[in-house]
């Protein structure tokens, strides 16, 4: 160990920074620590990471046609509906997801501000960084963009803020089409993707430490995964506004007219024509 | 004498962070001539202090003491790197011979909000020592020595604990970590216990107290792994993987009937 200089007056420590807290009871205990809340970080991040997933691969069948894209639609609010009511699922996953989004908010604004408090600036005359990279750097940046970014996308596709007249509940194509028709908002869906696979890249492989899971076994296989996962988010999210914005999605050759009264049972029937 | 290389000699640029007690700091600049490659950076320092003391100024003030790269006690951040260029190379291990003739070197304390600057670039590193207080001790009978051998210890167990027990207490991890965490300090002190048979008895207590004094002091780890590359002795990112696992168990185990402290 190292021998500290006695300093003038004194060999007292250096205060801390923070004083220890009366602790709480179990699950709740982890929320007063850095370690617990890296824990809770990534537990929500796995579980924020399998919303991404799946939302991208569910948004895939837009490539089917507006017809199929509007049964996965309506799949959604009618799962389970022989057992329960309409909608009932996908409030309990909504209610989920902002339970995880609040809680990895949370510890990511309050370990920060630890961060801040325990670092006081950067060196005068620069530092090297050798293996810390850009995601990882970035963390910071990142989180609220995507953050900004849901609360955008929401507004844009789930409540139609924007689009105005041109938005049609339930008919998840059409909006899709009409928001990408915006070179701005394709720039945006853009930018935030890359951010979100940029934070998933350092999130999923960070996560592995946060959690202890560790063994020599598979340890060269995390950067790897890590990799791979934002890699695949990133190329099928950005498929989205890239290919939606090269023709993709056509809406001139439409059998079903989305401004007209009766689209849904039109995107019906198309279905049932087509086998479905 | 016979000569086995040759006695060059060059000429650096020193920019060295110079702070008085309770003042602000600031660099100041120094040239270095006549150094040799063979000398260490410390032995420069001290050659560079020998001429500043016969100018009637005050010596650059920096921690040293084993000079062979055991004692932990040397910490100087060159050129934005802690210990230096070299890898796994405290600053006293690092020679002149990493350098050219001409070439400027900007030397500064270490940073963390919990090292305050003592003078120039000596810092109080005693918040690492807060943290080995809190539990970095077994419980061992004293009295005559037991027999060798007495206490079966995996051979994997004994070379994992090993490389965990090489930390010096440097405190580079910390000064080198973005945020400050001294995070592979802890997880080392903690681990080569944890990982022993011996360390058993205070396991978990060991664990949730050193971690929680870290946390007093200390910044959150975010995984950057800029700790593992500054380190001199390489000590690796896996034990921060398991001291977080073994904090997280500390904190749901029942102590009581594991019979674990």
């Amino acid at each position: 160990m190292a021998q500290t200089l006695s300093k003038p007056g004194g060999t007292q420590r250096p205060a801390p920074l923070r004083k220890p807290v009366k602790p709480l009871p179990f699950p709740l205990s982890l929320g007063q620590t850095a370690i617990g809340k890296k824990w809770l970080m990534a537990l929500t991040g796995i579980g924020l990471i399998g919303f991404v997933v799946a939302h991208m691969v569910g948004n895939l069948h837009v490539y089917e046609g507006p017809a199929v894209m509007a049964e996965y639609a309506e799949s959604l609010r009618t799962m389970f509906q022989g057992l329960l009511p309409r909608g009932t699922v996908v409030w309990v996953l909504r209610l989920g997801l902002i339970a995880m989004f609040a809680i990895h908010i949370w510890a990511a604004v309050t370990l920060n501000s630890m961060n801040i408090k325990a670092s006081p600036g950067s060196y005068a005359g620069g530092r090297d960084y050798i293996a810390a990279n850009f995601a990882s750097r970035t963390m910071r940046w990142t989180g609220p963009i995507i953050l900004l970014y849901v609360l955008f996308h929401l507004a844009d596709l789930t409540w139609g803020w924007w689009l105005g007249d041109k938005f049609v509940h339930g008919d998840p194509y059409h909006n899709l089409a009409a928001s990408f028709a915006r070179p701005a908002v394709l720039i945006i869906y853009i930018i935030a993707n890359i951010a979100l696979a940029l934070h998933i890249f350092h999130g999923a492989w960070s996560m592995f430490q946060s959690l202890g899971i560790n063994n020599p076994k598979y340890n060269a296989a995390r950067r790897g995964f890590a990799a791979g996962l934002a890699g695949l988010i990133l190329v099928g999210n950005l498929s989205f506004p890239i290919l939606s914005a090269a023709g993709l999605t056509d809406e001139d050759n439409r059998k079903c007219d989305p401004y007209a009264e009766e689209v849904l049972e039109c995107l019906e029937e198309q279905l049932a024509e087509s086998g479905h | 004498m016979e000569k086995t290389h040759s006695e060059k000699t060059m000429t650096l640029t020193l920019k060295v962070w110079r702070q008085e007690p309770g003042q602000t700091g600031g660099f100041q600049t120094y040239e270095a001539p006549g150094i040799s490659e063979d000398m260490s950076f410390l032995e420069m320092l001290d050659v560079v202090n020998e001429r500043l003391i016969e100018d009637g100024t005050p010596p650059i003030v920096f921690e040293s003491d084993c000079r062979e790269g055991i004692c932990g006690t040397c910490n100087l951040m060159i050129d934005g790197r802690a210990h230096g260029p070299e890898k796994a190379t405290a600053t006293c291990q690092l020679h002149m011979r990493s350098y050219n003739d001409g070439d400027h070197i900007t030397i500064e304390p270490w940073r963390a909000a919990s090292f305050p600057i003592i003078r120039d670039l000596a810092v109080d590193r005693s918040p690492l020592d807060a943290i080995q207080e809190a539990g970095g001790y077994i419980t061992a009978p004293t009295g005559s020595a037991s027999d060798a051998n007495l206490t079966p210890v995996p051979k994997p167990a004994a070379d994992a604990a090993m490389d965990a027990a090489a930390c010096i207490g440097c405190g580079a991890c910390v000064a080198a970590c973005p945020n400050s965490a001294a995070q592979l300090f802890t997880a080392a002190k903690v681990m080569h216990m944890n990982l022993l048979p011996q360390g058993q008895a205070e396991r978990w207590q060991r664990t949730e107290n050193m971690v929680e004094t870290m946390e007093e002091y200390f910044g959150s780890c975010t995984n950057h792994g800029e700790c593992h590359e500054a380190c001199p002795k390489e000590i690796s990112l896996d034990f921060i993987a398991m001291m977080n696992k073994d904090y997280v168990k500390s904190k749901i185990k029942n102590r009581k009937l594991s019979g674990q402290g």
